[in-house]
């Protein structure tokens, strides 16, 4: 079952193509993450299935509502906490909750109870009776979130949710969002971080012109582009001699007594890989594999344009 | 996948309450707006009673406490506009705020976000108004209306801020920067100069008593003056009622649209 699904949308401003017929679709109850670099076009597409902007073509559902014909529908099950804070800077954390409660109609004891358990929830107990303008970075984004919440939508999207927080704030942010897709909901992430990605999101898709260059979950990514090794380092000169004359294909690194062998770092290639060492009875201090991280990934998708 | 969910329903009452809420929180919050929006209108009082009064009232073949009299309608629709000016400039403030763009993607009644400003605005320009007629009342302003004559003046007023603040929530809308908010609205300060508001409009040059004569504010001034003051009310009234029907409908669709047009 598919909570947002899109199919060939496409957005201009005036000459400036952003969206050149986007195609993704989203399970319920995962998370998904649109990843970019600045201006692929990421907000752009919140925005329109978010009902901010209309497409200028293109079809999508989302919530199993039709963006065009229902969006009061898409809008009644829908969450956004976009990437600059929507929060009311001169009201309180508390009144901030309360204006959602009364704006989705809660009943008068839910709308307490329901803002007490947000505040708590978001760590905000302590800030709830001061204007919003007083917080942090981190606070702010931590109600910003918990406003979206109060209506307990079902699809929420996020747009760079972490962008200009600290580390801490952000794994805090990343532990909120974990605790959201374990209660069902399905999260629409967009983020420039790849760590991020690699986190969080059940599948990744990269946003580049207009259009997505790939898609798949992290390791399908990581598969795609070459860059697996396992690192090899040695006691002494000696056994880094060896090694290096059973292995063959390796490079060395003589400072560091250091081999790099190309690999895809499965558990059959490692278990070759160590027989052959252990039939001549190489010393091995130390051994590690080295997947491509999705920087690697990204850079190799979005640098095809570039060279092309 | 199809959702059988139950009719949307929109709470347009409710909601609107609910922005109410928050614009008065917002005032409160932010009292140096509204003590502002008082101030101006004394400090005007004060310099045309004291500092111009003596010789304008003399021109008015009275004295300064006759020209108090003749000013204070024109302070007290000042008093107005200074409120709708800080409508168009918390307006500009709102739109800037993400918070806004949270509104337009919940399921809520779209223009209640605008009826809070309204509301709210109305029951701030009440607010000034009192203190505003109060300080005129200590510097000498007269009038003869009896406790009917004060509730049409009331109803009127309320009627003339409804239809500046709907103007007004446009102006805020249609300004980029809060800067271009408090400066669009600089006309609807000055049309009462220009009007029957502080010197009979036949003291003036041809051209301008033209202007001066035709002008919305002078029937709006005429009607305060003559429900105040017990002056016959002639047509001033219903030409300045007809005024405010056509600037609330055209600030009202005006708004409207500009709500729903598409940011980006």
């Amino acid at each position: 079952m598919h909570a947002i699904s899109v199919t060939g949308l496409r957005k201009s401003f005036g000459d400036h193509v952003v969206l050149d017929g986007l195609d993704l679709s989203v399970h319920s109850g995962t998370v998904f993450a649109l990843l970019g670099a600045n201006g692929a076009g990421k907000t752009t597409t919140v925005k329109i299935l978010s009902t901010l902007l209309s497409a200028d073509a293109g079809d999508a559902r989302v919530a199993g509502h039709d963006l065009a014909r229902e969006p009061d529908a898409v809008r009644a099950a829908i969450g956004v906490t976009g990437q600059f804070s929507a929060v009311d800077t001169l009201l309180t954390g508390e009144e901030n909750l309360l204006l959602m409660a009364d704006l989705n109609h809660l009943g008068r004891g839910a709308r307490r109870a329901r803002v007490a358990q947000l505040l708590d929830q978001f760590d905000l107990v302590d800030a709830a009776k001061k204007p919003a303008m007083s917080y942090s970075g981190g606070m702010r984004r931590r109600l910003d979130l918990a406003m979206t919440l109060v209506g307990s939508p079902r699809v929420i999207f996020l747009d760079e949710p972490t962008t200009g927080l600290d580390p801490r704030s952000r794994r805090t942010m990343w532990q909120i969002i974990r605790d959201l897709v374990a209660g069902g909901v399905t999260i629409f992430l967009t983020t420039q971080y790849l760590e991020e990605a690699d986190e969080l999101a059940d599948r990744i898709a990269v946003l580049d012109g207009g259009k997505l260059v790939a898609e798949g979950t992290a390791a399908e990514l990581k598969r795609r582009i070459p860059g697996g090794h396992v690192r090899l380092r040695f006691a002494d000169q000696h056994g880094l001699d060896t090694a290096m004359s059973v292995l063959g294909q390796a490079s060395r690194d003589n400072d560091a007594l250091a081999l790099r062998v190309p690999s895809d770092g499965s558990l059959r290639a490692l278990k070759a890989l160590i027989d052959q060492l252990d039939h001549r009875s190489i010393q091995v201090d130390e051994l590690s594999v080295h997947t491509p991280d999705l920087d690697d990934v990204f850079l190799a998708l979005t640098d095809q344009k570039v060279t092309r | 996948m199809t959702t059988i969910s139950p009719p949307l329903r929109f709470h347009p009452l409710r909601d609107s309450a609910t922005m109410l809420r928050r614009n008065l929180k917002r005032m409160l919050r932010y009292p140096s707006m509204t003590v502002m929006l008082v101030g101006m209108p004394v400090v005007f009082l004060l310099l045309f009673v004291y500092v111009l009064g003596g010789t304008l009232g003399a021109g008015l073949g009275g004295g300064r406490s006759a020209y108090a009299n003749y000013v204070a309608p024109a302070i007290i629709l000042m008093t107005v506009t200074a409120v709708v000016q800080g409508t168009a400039i918390s307006v500009a403030m709102d739109m800037t705020e993400g918070v806004i763009a949270r509104f337009r993607t919940m399921h809520i009644a779209r223009v209640s976000v605008l009826t809070g400003h309204v509301v709210g605005s109305v029951i701030q320009a009440l607010f000034s108004l009192t203190i505003v007629i109060g300080v005129a009342l200590l510097v000498g302003f007269r009038p003869t209306a009896g406790v009917l004559a004060w509730l049409a003046t009331a109803g009127f007023l309320v009627l003339v801020t409804f239809a500046l603040v709907w103007l007004s929530v446009a102006l805020g809308q249609v300004s980029k920067t809060v800067e271009t908010a408090s400066n669009l609205p600089m006309p609807l300060i000055l049309l009462p100069f220009l009007g029957s508001g502080f010197v009979p409009t036949d003291s003036m040059p041809t051209a301008l008593r033209w202007f001066a004569e035709y002008q919305p504010f002078t029937p709006i001034i005429e009607t305060i003056r003559a429900l105040l003051m017990s002056h016959p009310l002639g047509n001033h009234a219903w030409l300045a009622l007809t005024w405010c029907a056509a600037i609330t409908l055209t600030g009202y669709l005006w708004s409207k649209h500009l709500f729903n047009r598409e940011s980006h």
